[in-house]
């Protein structure tokens, strides 16, 4: 169930997407719950085909759950940035921000104010009359932005914003999601770069269509089950399997005994990989058990 | 240089747009040629109309030449040169003899390029007892026949594939789903895609038609409204198929494959080519399938012959029906890819679960 309420809280309850394919249906979400709070940056991550953009998709309305609300602004109080350019290539900067602009209804002097307002903030004033195709991969990412911020909208929905952006687009790009959150905007974003996702107020970890953490992304540490330990070399035998490497050292996570030097704040990315490993091997032991009765 | 025949076949035989042109199109290259490509016309449908309609019809059938080709259709005694005209612009017959003057005179349907040239070669073996006319291509001109059936092509062209074109480049760079959250109404999308081109079809059609008229001196006999109104029901018809391709192309380079395969039969098997008359009736049945052998024979009966909706009915007919369907049928496609998709609420299977771990 979709319903719209332009006050909020926004965000989605117990939802469940379900996707058909020739083996049957297949869960892109499974019981997803997420609260989008205003003036604040939510962000949502996990690895390729985790659900990051089938929930983005969900709150935008562009699917419709098999289960669960979603509770959002109406259609016309929400900007959306999709995980493709989200920009029409054959149009200038300024062509691109008028077409929105008026698909939104925006008086004259509206539209004239926030192109100066966005389009200055994004640096791309200079480049009003470039072709968006023209425009470097950065450029076009913050046009995207811009194009979703037009209407001033009280939820915004960025899929992947940073995504193939250089480093100081990124924190060009980032400087902007934090200045539209702190205007008061909810602002909702998937990232694959965990680093970026430490700096949003709250985290929503995805793996294969499950939450494996949702909250605050400085208290993630406590919900790694088991350990997780750093050492410089990789660990031997089926340890190995379990760790990553970080700089100079590698990172190992252990369901129960310990080998190493124990870890004792774990940041973002490790407690992540962690979570991913743990959830990987109950799925492992839970496969065996059922072979075990199978057998039986 | 094994691994990249080996790469080059798996990704051929993943490609079934490439591998359809591959079979499909030697196939239909084959039929059409083989069968298709024949411009003698046979039968001539024939009228005999005056107070000597009996016994013309008696003398043309003791001429073996005649008796094989000319298939009387009317013989009218009380008819006269006025009738004959008619029945020729109608499209009723491609010749037609008057009786009742002081020799029987012979008019033969000009706009049916290949009938005519055929009828002439027959009426040439009637000799001095006959005076002939043709009628509407008094000088069998290929150009004045070919280009109001090349306006119905230019506008499949541009209608077809300039439209999926632009809708599929809309995908294809992700701004279709920018345009989905928009606060546009699927109908305000699909339209506002739609009409530009269906503009620019429009001023291309008339653009086209004043050229023909200008460059080869096509004479425009008939009603240029009544010409006006099938240009755009068979724009509605080709813009429809635009849309249709673009829903079943992800790419530009798809969307203009798949039209290749809408484009191919309406070049050859429409009858502005090769003539239908001419086609064996398997070949022949494909051709009526096709709405740009409609539009041919609208566009050229009243360019050239004049001939009006009472003549024109049956193509009228077909291709609003045409239209109705391909265009509401596509439109409704594409209406799916804008509008919100709904998750199925079957319970995920748990085998499904165990294939996806």
């Amino acid at each position: 169930m979709t319903s719209s309420s332009p006050d909020g809280p926004w965000g989605l309850s117990a939802c469940c997407v379900r996707f058909g394919t020739t083996h049957g249906t297949v869960a892109a979400l499974e019981e997803i719950s997420l609260a989008v709070p205003r003036g604040q940056v939510t962000a949502v991550v996990g690895g390729d085909g985790a659900g990051k953009t089938t929930l983005l998709r969900t709150l935008a309305g562009r699917i419709v759950p098999a289960a669960g609300e979603v509770r959002v602004p109406p259609p016309r109080r929400i900007g959306f940035l999709p995980s493709a350019s989200g920009v029409w290539n054959d149009l200038t900067v300024d062509e691109n921000v008028e077409f929105v602009g008026r698909a939104y209804a925006l008086g004259r002097s509206r539209l004239a104010a926030r192109r100066l307002a966005l389009l200055g903030r994004a640096e791309l004033l200079g480049a009003a009359g470039r072709l968006a195709s023209r425009l470097s991969g950065g450029m076009r990412r913050k046009l995207g932005f811009c194009l979703a911020l037009l209407h001033e909208p009280d939820l915004v929905i960025l899929d992947e914003p940073t995504t193939g952006v250089d480093p100081v687009s990124r924190v060009e790009l980032w400087r902007m999601i934090a200045e539209t959150a702190s205007s008061g905007s909810a602002v909702v974003l998937s990232t694959t770069y965990l680093d970026e996702a430490e700096r949003a107020a709250s985290v929503l970890v995805l793996d294969d269509g499950h939450t494996l953490y949702s909250g605050e992304p400085q208290s993630i540490a406590a919900a790694v089950p088991g350990t997780i330990v750093h050492t410089p070399v990789r660990p031997p035998g089926g340890a190995g399997e379990s760790a990553w490497r970080r700089g100079r050292e590698f990172r190992a996570w252990y369901a129960d005994a310990t080998a190493g030097e124990v870890l004792d704040e774990p940041d973002l990315e490790d407690a992540v990989i962690a979570l991913t490993l743990a959830r990987s091997s109950e799925g492992d032991a839970g496969r065996r058990d059922r072979a075990g009765e199978a057998a039986r | 240089m094994l691994a990249m025949i080996i790469k080059e076949f798996r990704e051929l035989r993943r490609d079934k747009r490439t591998l359809a042109m591959l079979i499909a199109l030697p196939i239909l290259l084959l039929v059409v040629f083989g069968f298709a490509a024949n411009f003698t016309i046979k039968t001539l449908n024939t009228a005999v109309l005056g107070p000597g309609a009996p016994l013309a019809r008696q003398l043309l059938t003791m001429r073996p030449q005649a008796a094989e080709r000319l298939k009387i259709v009317v013989a009218d005694a009380s008819g006269d040169e006025g009738d004959a005209r008619g029945l020729l612009r109608d499209g009723e017959a491609d010749v037609a003899v008057v009786t009742g003057g002081e020799k029987p005179l012979v008019f033969i349907n000009g706009a049916n390029l290949f009938a005519a040239q055929s009828a002439k070669i027959v009426v040439a073996g009637l000799g001095e007892v006959v005076t002939s006319e043709i009628l509407f291509n008094p000088e069998l001109k290929t150009s004045w026949v070919m280009v109001p059936a090349l306006v119905g092509l230019i506008l499949t062209f541009i209608g077809m594939l300039i439209t999926s074109i632009g809708l599929v480049k809309e995908r294809q760079s992700g701004t279709l789903e920018q345009l989905a959250v928009l606060p546009f109404k699927p109908a305000d999308v699909i339209a506002g895609k739609i009409a530009p081109y269906l503009l620019l079809a429009s001023v291309d059609m008339v653009a086209v038609t004043l050229l023909a008229r200008w460059i080869f001196n096509v004479p425009f006999a008939g009603n240029p409204f009544l010409f006006a109104l099938g240009a755009l029901i068979f724009l509605f018809v080709v813009l429809g198929l635009g849309v249709f391709v673009s829903t079943i192309s992800e790419t530009v380079g798809q969307a203009i494959q798949t039209a290749m395969f809408f484009l191919m039969p309406q070049i050859l098997l429409s009858g502005f080519i090769f003539p239908l008359a001419a086609m064996p009736a398997g070949v022949r049945w494909i051709g009526y399938g096709l709405p740009l052998t409609y539009f041919a024979k609208i566009s050229q009966g009243i360019i050239l012959r004049g001939a009006g909706l009472a003549a024109l009915w049956i193509p009228f007919v077909v291709l609003t029906a045409m239209a109705l369907l391909i265009f509401s049928a596509a439109v409704l496609r594409f209406r799916r890819t804008i509008t919100p998709a709904r998750s199925p609420s079957t319970p995920v299977p748990k085998l499904a679960e165990e294939l996806q771990s």
